[in-house]
């Protein structure tokens, strides 16, 4: 064993998600959308979470803030915070009146929503909500929040920033608005961001230019980014770990680079055999059958039904896999990952 | 204009699309205002589809892409231009010119695929219902012989025929893209309009559904017009992509040409935006601005100022899409046209 030189982990990481489990309870019975998921964010960096619709991506997100509302809940697990402002807290174990969950949201961790136009009011104008969060978080006048506010505007390269702080979000247009919400998020120098599915919901070009955007203030601000996202193009520009997700549970994580290339879960695998850009002249290898429901998630491993390497007897039964540690960085929840090679001891 | 009937070579176009213009009144603020100048959605946009074949047409939002295919299918009528399309007996008629009467006969051969696989079928009808309609609404088979055509179709797209007594909701997104599929392909139509037809699915299903709008295109000889924002698609789905930017068409290019050695400025840009799924190929965009508003189009190339060559010249004169010279020293200028000043013969 080499000197343990590592530093401890609340210095270089600043969140750990630990067999997080966040169930809804139904009518027709619980729905495990997340269903013990363990990751780590290092400081300074960004960890994708990739997946299909349906996997537990967002559920995930909305349990770190506990935005999860009735009748989900989340049942079990931490979500240890390693502020460098506030200390260690733990998310999931604090009260629903508890001053510091006022002070995590939006202070320490913010989020960037999917649809702008939904995570903006269209009554009130930009000025007042960018100004709303930083009286919320920081102690200034009103009239220094609005200083801030336009500065910040100006940060994300909204043109007319003081002009546009009078505005509504409706005389905005899409790239414009998620500036704006972007602004917001940043104004209180989180020390972690969550970005859901940021730029789903623009074009392309506007796409490049949030995405960039993003990395920048990120750089400046020195925060961490859990990016949520199916679109594996955007993990391979934006993230240095990431996480694959399926129906609640990880799969496989890794270093960005070693998991794109060199894929270990035959789901991931089937992600990127998927991607027509990656295929072109080829038939698609798309992975047969659909997500299916949460309701009735198969035995052993739930991706069997849809695993072309899936072996009967070995995958089809039993409690599913375990995530386990097949290399120093790679992680993957299949039997049949490290087959052949000599097990670790 | 009606050319002669029967056997025309195949390489008489299917779609000739020529000139097309749609523009709309825009309005003044308030709900009284008179109109207040026009928004030029699509300007003089004109294409050949040749049977068989694939045409991306490309382009952000805003750029006209469903507008010019819903005046194609006259879904709106077009302001201005032709589009001649050859029917099954081979006769050439102007789609734009026919009376609304006139047009319904020809609907079964001309079919669209919707975006939403969820607002674009009706949750009150079954599977059946909503895939027989447009046979019942043409009158082209009933009974017995309609179910057989439905049950026919469903096996096609990959659904199992006994679940066509079942409702939309039962149905997962790709699912229901392919009940979007056998409505459009029951009809037997030669043409069909894809608008966005996979940008809603998942990855994994966006590569069935593609892979099933290949077989069905060789099984049935289907030439498609598909419409998309994601480049990605459009790379390995389509034969010739044409690249809008407000309203009209900037370039248009076998797909490979295309992708390999873009040559309008705006495609070039258009083409860095894309993220790729490999870390060490960085994206290198930086075309500053937004789409120009149709409201109120720049003078010139609608793309000069954002444009990073742009000229004195591309500030007032409009550059026309011509066919790429050879003379511009540039290779592969086969089947390519471009919109751009730079490739003015000298």
């Amino acid at each position: 064993m080499p000197p343990a030189v590592a530093a401890p982990p609340a210095l270089d990481t600043i969140l750990e998600v630990t067999d997080l489990r966040t169930h809804f309870f139904t009518d027709d019975g619980a729905l495990r959308a997340v269903d013990g998921i363990s990751f780590a964010i290092k400081r300074g960096q960004t960890l994708a979470l990739v997946g299909e619709s349906g996997c537990g991506k967002s559920v995930t997100n909305y349990s770190l803030l506990r935005l999860i509302q009735s009748p989900g809940r989340i049942v079990g697990g931490r979500i240890l915070l390693h502020s460098a402002r506030a200390g260690d807290i733990d998310i999931a174990a604090l009260g629903e009146k508890d001053k510091r969950l006022y002070r995590v949201r939006g202070g320490l961790v913010s989020m960037i929503f999917q649809e702008p136009m939904a995570a903006l009011s269209p009554v009130h104008t930009v000025g007042d909500q960018i100004r709303e969060a930083i009286l919320l978080h920081q102690e200034v006048s009103a009239e220094e929040a609005h200083g801030i506010g336009v500065d910040m505007l100006k940060r994300v390269g909204l043109s007319g920033a003081e002009r546009r702080f009078n505005q509504y979000p409706h005389e905005l247009s899409g790239g414009m608005r998620q500036r704006v919400v972007i602004a917001m998020a940043l104004v209180c120098r989180p020390e972690l961001l969550i970005a859901d599915e940021p730029t789903t919901a623009l074009d392309v070009t506007i796409q490049a230019q949030i995405l960039s955007l993003i990395k920048e203030l990120q750089r400046e601000i020195g925060c961490s980014v859990l990016l949520i996202t199916h679109d594996l193009g955007v993990v391979a520009q934006m993230a240095d770990e990431v996480a694959v997700m399926y129906l609640g549970r990880l799969v496989e994580q890794g270093p960005v680079r070693e998991v794109l290339r060199h894929p270990l879960h035959p789901y991931t695998q089937g992600l990127l055999r998927s991607i027509p850009s990656l295929n072109v002249g080829r038939r698609l290898a798309s992975i047969p059958g659909a997500v299916p429901s949460l309701l009735a998630i198969p035995a052993g491993c739930p991706f069997h039904p849809r695993c072309p390497q899936a072996r009967p007897g070995l995958c089809d039964g039993g409690p599913p896999p375990l995530m386990r540690t097949v290399a120093p960085t790679r992680t993957v929840a299949c039997v049949l990952a490290d087959e052949g090679q000599p097990a670790r001891s | 204009m009606n050319a002669p009937a029967t056997h025309l070579p195949p390489s008489v176009p299917l779609l000739s699309v020529r000139g097309l213009s749609k523009h709309f009144p825009a309005n003044a603020r308030g709900l009284w205002a008179k109109p207040a100048g026009t928004t030029r959605a699509v300007s003089d946009v004109s294409f050949d589809l040749q049977p068989g074949e694939t045409l991306g047409l490309v382009g952000e939002s805003g750029s006209g892409k469903t507008t010019t295919v819903r005046c194609i299918l006259r879904a709106l009528a077009p302001t201005a231009g032709q589009v001649f399309f050859r029917k099954s007996d081979g006769v050439t008629v102007d789609l734009a010119a026919l009376p609304e009467g006139a047009l319904k006969p020809l609907r079964p051969q001309m079919q669209m695929i919707f975006q939403d696989p969820f607002s674009s079928l009706n949750p009150r009808m079954t599977v059946a219902q909503i895939v027989g309609e447009p046979l019942a609404i043409h009158g082209l088979a009933k009974g017995r012989e309609r179910e057989d055509r439905v049950v026919d179709i469903l096996r096609k797209v990959g659904l199992k025929p006994e679940l066509r007594t079942r409702y939309p909701h039962a149905f997962s997104g790709g699912q229901r893209q392919r009940i979007g599929i056998a409505r459009a392909l029951v009809m037997r139509p030669s043409f069909v309009v894809a608008d966005e037809a996979v940008s809603a699915l998942d990855v994994s299903v966006q590569a069935q559904v593609l892979n099933l709008l290949k077989d069905l295109q060789e099984e049935f000889r289907l030439t498609y017009l598909f419409v998309a924002h994601n480049l990605d698609v459009v790379r390995n789905f389509c034969d010739r992509v044409a690249v809008m930017y407000a309203g009209r068409i900037v370039e248009v290019a076998p797909t490979a040409a295309l992708f390999a050695d873009p040559k309008h400025p705006y495609t070039e840009a258009l083409l860095s935006a894309v993220p790729w799924p490999d870390p060490d190929v960085k994206m290198k965009f930086d075309l500053p601005g937004e789409v120009a508003d149709p409201n109120r189009l720049p003078p010139g190339c609608a793309f000069h100022p954002r444009c990073q060559e742009c000229h004195a010249r591309c500030k007032t004169q409009r550059p026309e899409l011509r066919p790429l010279a050879t003379a511009t020293g540039s290779e592969g200028g086969a089947g390519r046209g471009v919109a751009c000043h730079l490739y003015d013969p000298a």
